[in-house]
């Protein structure tokens, strides 16, 4: 099989004299209190089978009512998209499988509440047009028991929760714009900000609240016309996204240069194996029988209410970033427009504009932002923006050395503690700079030759000199000082 | 189509079940021959439009009385047949 010939390691790796064509199906969960016709609790990690109702369940005789509030993220979800947000109907999509006791799905078929949209990726200023970002009903959760890791083949039954049967999502369908595993990777990225910043969804992919299909084709170069796709599903990570996309564009390369066809079909990821395995056999045709769904009335959004909900959207990404550019002269490439991506990605923008509006200093503010409060996101709400700049003003008043100011940050992160009492605690008291000449010169007296050769301008030895002081100091020097101290001893 | 449908069917019940959607067909036939150009869509035999509830919570279903009424249960969940395809 061409599927073992396919080595899966690798990154995104370049097939020569071929293009990949890549279009995402991004679902993602909004964050309402309840579910999208019935008022069970949406929330995530509940017991199993705790938030379920007659109308979840499809028991008979119930009836479904729309959550306005679904609606209205929706429609959020569209406005931030650059959508035309118009009037829609929904379907029931039928078929076989126990995920949905009702035996259907309602979705928006014929007619999405959000059509003909873009967005633009900051890092290689793509514009990728969305197709449709539609409203339907998740499904319930199977379990498949004695199989193998949780997987159908083998398995002996199957265990169903229904909670997040009915949870509200909004699926985001892109044109098959995108060019390679890379700009799939930016382009989930800025959707998953866009989505945060307009307060729709929370964005975790890690709880499932953001799950990515990715549809991959091939093409030589210079061919205008696709390939035939696959749609790949399973793809909980973006790590998993950047892999699965090149090893299915590897495996269809190899099939079409042996001869063989891509058979359009649904895929599997498998993470651990890095391999997609075909899902269903291509002679089982589904007929979803789609038809509207007789229960619920059309939406029409009146100009006013959409105008109301634009309203309510709050700063979106690229304005975020507009923000920040600003305070670097408009820089718009190169690694502080890359920071400034990340922290915006990340949801630290506000943390760094406001520390610079406090006198912090932009570069240093956004460095540490972007290293040391990203690699502890999830105690970002103990950092208050006044305790983040004092750390920042200590640091770059020279009060705590680079490798004292991440110390202190890392424990600011952890405890809440302002940064004169962590630096305090740690015994990272300001070193004076007496103390420190004393330090220089006991190096310069223990080191004749390296200052000889310092002292008739073999600036490098500078970084041996500062290495020294900072040893004997135990780390507590700061180095702009010592190499200023260094500068006046030479002349 | 019986197939689609996942029914087992007679061979005299696929014969009736044939005529009648046989007729069916024909009836929509009919339909499509009219001139509905000037005609818009009809989404929904109501007029009705817009019919929201407020996003609050309501009462849950007690889990082991739901659970009871099911064929088969374990560890709080559904227990269902084996699956054979996969979820669409």
């Amino acid at each position: 099989m061409a599927d073992d010939a396919v080595s899966s390691g690798g990154a995104d790796g370049v097939l020569p004299g071929w293009e990949i064509v890549v279009g995402l199906e991004v679902h993602c969960e909004l964050k309402t209190r309840t579910k999208l016709f019935c008022g069970c609790a949406n929330s995530f990690g509940q017991e199993p089978n705790t938030s379920i109702c007659p109308v979840c369940l499809g028991l008979p005789g119930s009836l479904p009512v729309i959550n306005k509030q679904a609606v209205e993220l929706a429609i959020r979800i569209g406005l931030s998209l650059n959508c035309t947000v118009d009037k829609s109907i929904f379907h029931r999509k039928n078929y076989f499988y126990p995920d949905m006791p009702k035996d259907y799905q309602v979705s928006q078929y014929e007619k999405a509440i959000n059509e003909n949209g873009f967005l633009e990726l900051p890092l290689s200023k793509k514009v990728v047009r969305i197709e449709r970002a539609h409203i339907e009903e998740d499904t319930g959760k199977s379990m498949h028991v004695g199989g193998d890791g949780g997987r159908i083949h083998g398995a002996v039954h199957s265990l169903v929760d229904y909670n997040r049967a009915g949870i509200p999502l909004v699926e985001i369908v892109s044109a098959p714009d995108l060019r390679s595993a890379e700009e799939a990777r930016e382009y989930v990225t800025e959707l998953r900000s866009i989505l945060v910043a307009s307060a729709a969804s929370d964005g975790k992919m890690e709880e499932g609240s953001l799950r990515v299909d990715a549809n991959v084709s091939v093409r030589r170069l210079g061919v205008e016309e696709f390939g035939t796709r696959c749609e790949i599903k399973n793809l909980n990570s973006l790590r998993s996204l950047v892999r699965a996309i090149g090893y299915e564009a590897r495996r269809q390369v190899a099939l079409i240069e042996s001869g063989e066809k891509v058979v359009q079909q649904t895929r599997h990821w498998n993470e651990d194996q890095g391999v997609t395995t075909a899902m269903r056999s291509k002679e089982e045709a589904y007929d979803y029988r789609y038809f509207p769904e007789p229960d619920l009335v059309p939406l029409e959004p009146s100009a006013e209410w959409v105008t109301e909900i634009r309203s309510h959207i709050g700063l979106l990404p690229a304005s975020r970033r507009e923000r920040l550019t600003s305070l670097f002269n408009g820089v718009s490439s190169g690694p502080v427009y890359d920071q400034i991506v990340t922290a915006v990605g990340l949801g630290l923008d506000d943390l760094v504009a406001g520390a610079v509006a406090k006198g912090a200093e932009p570069r240093l503010a956004l460095a540490r932002a972007t290293n040391e409060v990203a690699s502890d996101l999830g105690n970002l709400e103990m950092l208050t923006v006044d305790n983040f700049t004092e750390a920042i003003r200590m640091e770059s008043e020279g009060k705590l050395s680079a490798t004292q100011a991440k110390t202190v940050l890392g424990k600011m992160l952890e405890s809440g503690a302002n940064a004169r009492e962590v630096a305090k605690s740690l015994g990272f008291e300001a070193m004076d700079s007496t103390v420190i000449e004393g330090l220089v010169d006991q190096v310069i007296r223990s080191s004749p030759k390296e200052w000889e050769r310092f002292s008739s301008g073999e600036d490098q030895l500078a970084g041996f000199f500062v290495g020294q002081v900072m040893k004997l100091s135990k780390g507590k020097a700061d180095g702009k000082i010592v190499t200023s101290i260094l500068r006046s001893r030479r002349s | 189509m019986a197939n689609l449908a996942k029914l087992s069917l007679s061979e005299e019940e696929e014969l009736m079940y044939t005529d009648q959607l046989a007729a069916i067909l024909d009836h929509a036939r009919d339909i499509m021959a009219l001139d509905t150009d000037d005609l818009s869509p009809t989404a929904h035999p109501l007029e009705l439009r817009n019919v929201f509830r407020p996003d609050v919570e309501a009462a849950s279903l007690s889990r082991d009385e739901v659970l009871s009424q099911a064929p088969a249960s374990e560890d709080g969940r559904f227990l269902v047949p084996r699956i054979l395809g996969e979820a669409p």
